[in-house]
Formats: structure tokens, C-alpha cells, sequence
């Protein structure tokens, strides 16, 4: 499903059928394939079950969905939830989080691994690379709650960032996570921590395929290393950043409410509730199942225009796109 | 490449070392700092301040309060069954969707294509999920926690991928000596792409070690609920209406030892025993890494 332009050829296995009677052609083929769809039918199910039922389920937006008289005799209110979202105080407030939030996210978070993989990719001491790499793989695996407990245990009343903090300013803080300022960075570079050497790997494998031809006539030319890394190794690893920034664009609005959920609290509400945390918290908390359902649509189709208009900018601008 | 031992090119090598390591102590210092607070003399840790280069003092008495307590004990169970189990039916159910996508003469092979790639970009999130759970009767019950996360589209591909990797003549071959599709799979297909399997093995494990949500929203039982989730409760308590900021924390043990002094200690403790099993794994599959997360995400 992903496709660089130039090698579509490569990809495409299909060898059309010659043609006959359709229902001849597909007699052969469930003869022939029988063992491979008699595999694919769990496949299919779990996936017409467990992703298009939801998706079914989405209508309760319109409607005034009450779990006592079910699906089919609870009221249709059209477009009620969706203006009452528009119109409510919180409408601003999430969707000016969310997009805040994946902005840190892409300005920091995306940059950060083609940082790493850059540095790692001119360190020539092998030993040394591979123990950064296995100990900037490690926080992957830890787990979101375990990673979320270790940022209140460090940024409490006497946790050791908040000391490190009142070290360099000079000022007095309480629990860090009871400041609205301090959410957004606390977010993001948590999630840097985490995911920075995981997501190095792939621009480090890109960058380990690169021609050496290019970097020795640089090195004729008398080029530095910085100058290589601009003019070389960025350019040759583009496609790969091109489709990962994609992906990130694509996931803006849904990203992450796992890890909010664990973090924010009442004080925070104002720079961390996202229209995701907000969705949960309305909608399973307090049980207002059609409103939230709307908001959570309104977001889908929001982050499905974006994914398509980011798509369709890297495809006139560059050979890479998702489709 | 060539390297000449010019100034700049020593700079060069200081400055990024120097960034590399200290980026590296970043990374391993938290984990180090929770490792050594968890074995600390719990009066002196919390009198101390600062950075933690080495346990203060030495003790079990943390270790001890938490397998002394029995929710936890029966947590690590919960986990163990969700992570066998899961990781089992993920392992099937993504080899069966790669085996049907990987056939390059199904007649029906891009639509079922087309219906496992739509899911990757629409959904009907949460709280239609979340009611569709409860009508088929996943709420409160230990198949939520298997059930809807069977499969990962992404995983899929990328075994499917790997798949696809090998010769077609192989398993032409195979089909002249007279072996079925089910023999080729399991004979051909599978012994020749253990990277690939152990790559989307680890994904799979991990996943399902980690998983909290869907059993914070799904499970109500506490003698059903994962390790994470008895975590959450004792490390993040601040999404109940009962918050208490930061430093505050609604600890389940209730042992002897459950002055504040203790309750931190526990704290250590409990993030160090969840965590070790899930790390202990990642070395041996190290090797497939780089593999995996680049077929996954390019050719895919």
C-alpha cells in the first residue's frame, strides 16, 4: 500500500487472468485457493466485527442514543450534537490542544530520531554505536503506565526534575504536573525519551543503503562532514522521513490519549485535554454516548482530510506517497 | 569512507560523542534511579534529594510488601494468561491474513485487500466500539482483552511482505513434489521467514504485556485485571474525582509498612518487577530489529 512511485512496476504481482466466464474463473480459483480462503474467513470476520461494527455504530451520532431502548428506537436529532459541540465552551479549547500538542510533537518529537540516526551515522566506533542504540532502544518497552508513573514520581513536590528545574530557575515549584505551562513539555520530551532510539532505527537502516560512491566524491571535493550530512545523507533519506511525515500528519488528531489520560488532571485541563481525552472522559465517564460519538467523528473525518490533503502535497511535491 | 585526522574532523567526532553520551545517560538514568530507590532504605530515601548514584542503604522490605500483597500476585497471573493466550491468537490470525494476501493468483485478492486497508484509515472510535463490546459481550469478560486486539492490520502487511520475499520457485517446487497449500505454509512459507515471525512476535508481546486500556475500560473485576492496571492505580491516580496532585497516589497494599516513607518504596518496587520480564525479552530479539521496522515501514 505504500508506494514509491518509481518502483510501482516491481510491486504489482498480479498476472491478469485471461478472459473467460467470470463464474468459471472464480469455480478454479475457489478449487484451486480453497485452503487460503478457508483461512482468510476468520481473518475477514474479526475484521467485519471488530473495525466495521464500530463503524456502523457511528450513526448513533444522530440520534439520542439511550442503552435502555436500544439502537433502533432511540430518537434521530440529526445534526444536534454536532452543533452543540460547535457552540459549547470546550469546542476551542480541545481542538486548539490537539493541534498545539502535534505540533510540539512533529517540531521536537519527529525531529529528534533523524537527529540521533545522523549522530549515530557518523560515529565510527562501532562499539560504542551499538551500546547507545541497546540503551536508547530500552524505554520503548516500557510500558506507557510504568513510563507515566515515572513522570509523576520525578516531576512530584521533590521528584528529581522538579529539583533540576529549580536548580536552573531559580524558583520554587510544586508538583510539576499540576501546571498547565509545564504540560506540553512534559508530554512531549517524555515522549522523545521513549520512542527517540526505536524510531532512529528506520532512518538508520535508510541511511546504512546509501551509495558510498557519493560521500568518496565529496570526499575528493574536499567537502566536511556537516556539508555531507546536508547535501548527502538528508536528500537520500528524504523519502523515508517524506512517508513517516505523513503518518504523523495522519495521526494527529487521534495520537495519544492513552498517555493523557495517565497525566493530565482538572488543573491541566486547559492546555491538556485533547478532543480524544475529551471524547473519553464525556462519553465513558459521564455517559454521554451520542455527543461524544460526534465529537469523535467530527476528528476522524478532520484527521482523514488532512492525511489526504498531506498525501496529495507530498505526491505533486516529491516521488513519494501513500497511495 | 575516507577519514582524515583534520581538526575539524576531531571536533567533529568530540562534539558528537560527547551529545551521544550524554543523550545515552538520559535514557539510562531514570531507569537506573528507579532500580536503586527500589532496593533504598525507605527513611533515608525520602529525606534524600537529588540525583541517586547508588541504593541508600540496602533492603528487600519493598519487594517483599508487594509479593506479600495478593492483587498484585494474581496481576502478573492476569498478565501471563493475556500475554500467552493473546500473543497465540495474534501469532494465528496474522500468519492466516499474510498467508491469504501473499497468494498472488486469489481472484478475490484485492478486495479482501481493500476491506483490511480501510481499516487503517477509518474507524468508528470509541464509544461505538466501546457499545459494540458490550453487545457482543466482551464487557467484563477475559476475552476483551484478546478478542479486539487479534489483530494489527500493520502487522499483517508486513508479514505479508516477508511472505512475499521468498522465491517463487520454492514453493513451485513444492506443489510439483505434491504438497498442498497447507503443507507449503507450514513446511516452506513459516521456516523461511523466522525474522519476520520473531519481529512481529515482539510487537505482539510487548503490545499485550503494555495493554491497560482496553481493561480499564472493559474489565470490572478486579480478580480479572493485568498487571498495567493494577499499576495505573498505583502509580497514576489522578484521573478519579478524588484528585490529588502529583505526588499523591491511592496505593492498594495495605500492609504493615503503609506509612508514605513505604508507599514510595512500593512504588520503586512495583515498576521494577513489571518491568523486568518485558526487557529481559528485547536482547535475545534485538538481532531482528532492524529488519522488521524497515520492511515494516517502507516496502509495506
Amino acid at each position: 500500500m505504500l508506494t514509491v512511485r518509481k518502483n510501482r512496476e516491481l510491486h504489482s504481482g498480479m498476472i491478469a487472468p485471461k478472459r473467460k466466464n467470470t463464474g468459471q474463473i472464480i469455480k478454479k480459483d475457489f478449487k484451486k485457493n480453497w485452503f487460503a480462503y478457508l483461512l482468510a474467513i476468520p481473518v475477514i470476520a474479526w475484521f467485519l466485527v471488530f473495525c466495521y461494527g464500530p463503524m456502523w455504530g457511528v450513526l448513533i451520532a444522530f440520534k439520542d442514543f439511550k442503552p435502555l431502548l436500544g439502537f433502533a428506537d432511540s430518537q434521530w436529532v440529526g445534526f444536534k450534537h454536532f452543533i452543540e459541540f460547535f457552540e459549547g465552551p470546550y469546542f476551542w479549547r480541545v481542538v486548539k490542544n490537539t493541534l498545539l500538542l502535534n505540533l510540539w510533537g512533529i517540531v521536537f518529537g519527529f525531529t529528534a530520531p533523524i537527529l540521533l540516526a545522523l549522530m549515530l551515522n557518523e560515529a565510527r566506533n562501532s562499539r560504542f554505536k551499538k551500546v547507545v542504540q541497546t540503551i536508547t532502544y530500552m524505554p520503548h518497552f516500557i510500558s506507557l503506565v510504568v513510563v507515566c508513573g515515572m513522570i509523576h514520581i520525578f516531576t512530584a513536590d521533590e521528584g528529581i526534575i522538579t529539583q533540576i528545574l529549580q536548580f536552573f530557575t531559580g524558583k520554587e515549584y510544586s508538583s510539576l504536573l499540576g501546571y498547565s505551562s509545564m504540560f506540553r513539555p512534559i508530554y512531549t520530551f517524555s515522549g522523545i525519551w521513549q520512542s527517540i532510539g526505536w524510531e532512529s532505527i528506520i532512518y538508520l537502516a535508510a541511511m546504512s543503503s546509501i551509495d558510498p560512491a557519493l560521500y568518496e566524491a565529496a570526499d575528493i571535493d574536499g567537502v566536511g562532514r556537516i556539508k555531507k550530512m546536508w547535501h548527502i545523507t538528508l536528500p537520500q533519506i528524504s523519502p523515508v522521513i517524506v512517508i513517516l511525515f505523513i503518518f504523523a500528519i495522519g495521526g494527529l488528531m487521534a495520537s495519544g490519549y492513552e498517555k493523557i489520560i495517565l497525566l493530565y488532571n482538572p488543573l491541566t485541563y486547559d492546555t491538556a485535554d485533547v478532543i480524544a481525552s475529551y471524547v473519553y472522559r464525556r462519553g465513558l465517564r459521564e455517559a454521554s454516548l451520542s455527543y461524544s460519538t460526534a465529537v469523535g467523528l467530527l476528528s476522524a473525518i478532520i484527521n482523514f482530510a488532512l492525511l489526504w490533503a498531506t498525501n496529495r502535497i507530498a505526491k505533486r511535491n516529491s516521488e513519494v506517497s501513500l497511495w | 569512507m575516507k577519514y582524515r585526522k583534520t581538526m575539524g574532523n576531531r571536533m567533529f567526532d568530540i562534539v558528537n560523542y560527547t551529545l551521544l553520551s550524554l543523550l545515552t545517560l538520559a535514557c539510562l538514568y531514570p531507569i537506573l534511579h528507579i532500580v536503586f530507590a527500589s532496593f533504598s532504605d525507605p527513611a533515608r530515601l525520602v529525606a534524600h534529594k537529588g540525583l541517586l548514584l547508588k541504593p541508600l542503604g540496602f533492603t528487600l522490605d519493598g519487594y517483599k510488601l508487594i509479593f506479600k500483597d495478593n492483587s498484585l500476585l494474581v496481576g502478573y497471573r492476569n498478565t501471563l494468561i493475556y500475554v500467552g493466550l493473546g500473543t497465540f491468537v495474534n501469532m494465528v490470525m496474522t500468519i492466516m491474513g499474510a498467508f491469504v494476501l501473499s497468494r498472488r493468483d486469489l481472484y478475490f485478492k484485492n478486495a479482501i485487500m481493500i476491506v483490511i486497508t480501510i481499516t487503517m484509515f477509518f474507524g468508528g472510535g470509541l464509544i461505538p466500539w466501546f457499545l459494540l463490546m458490550k453487545d457482543i459481550g466482551l464487557f467484563n469478560n477475559l476475552w476483551a482483552m484478546i478478542l479486539p486486539t487479534a489483530l494489527s492490520t500493520w502487522n499483517i502487511i508486513i508479514l505479508r511482505t516477508g511472505f512475499q520475499a521468498i522465491p517463487l520457485e520454492l514453493e513451485e517446487a513444492a506443489t510439483i513434489d505434491g504438497a498442498s497449500q497447507a503443507r507449503i505454509l507450514m513446511y516452506v512459507i513459516l521456516p523461511l521467514s523466522k525474522a519476520t515471525l520473531a519481529v512481529i512476535f515482539l510487537y505482539y508481546l510487548v503490545g499485550n504485556w503494555n495493554s491497560w486500556f482496553n481493561a480499564m475500560v472493559l474489565l470490572q473485576d478486579r480478580d480479572k485485571f493485568p498487571l498495567q492496571l493494577l499499576m495505573k492505580e498505583i502509580l497514576v491516580a489522578n484521573d478519579s474525582s478524588a484528585t490529588t496532585m502529583g505526588s499523591a497516589g491511592g496505593v492498594v497494599i495495605d500492609s504493615a509498612g503503609s506509612s508514605t516513607a513505604y508507599r514510595e518504596l512500593v512504588k520503586y518496587c512495583t515498576i521494577v518487577v513489571s518491568t523486568i520480564p518485558i526487557l529481559m525479552v528485547y536482547p535475545f530479539l534485538q538481532k531482528y530489529f532492524v529488519k522488521g521496522v524497515y520492511v515494516g515501514s517502507i516496502k509495506g
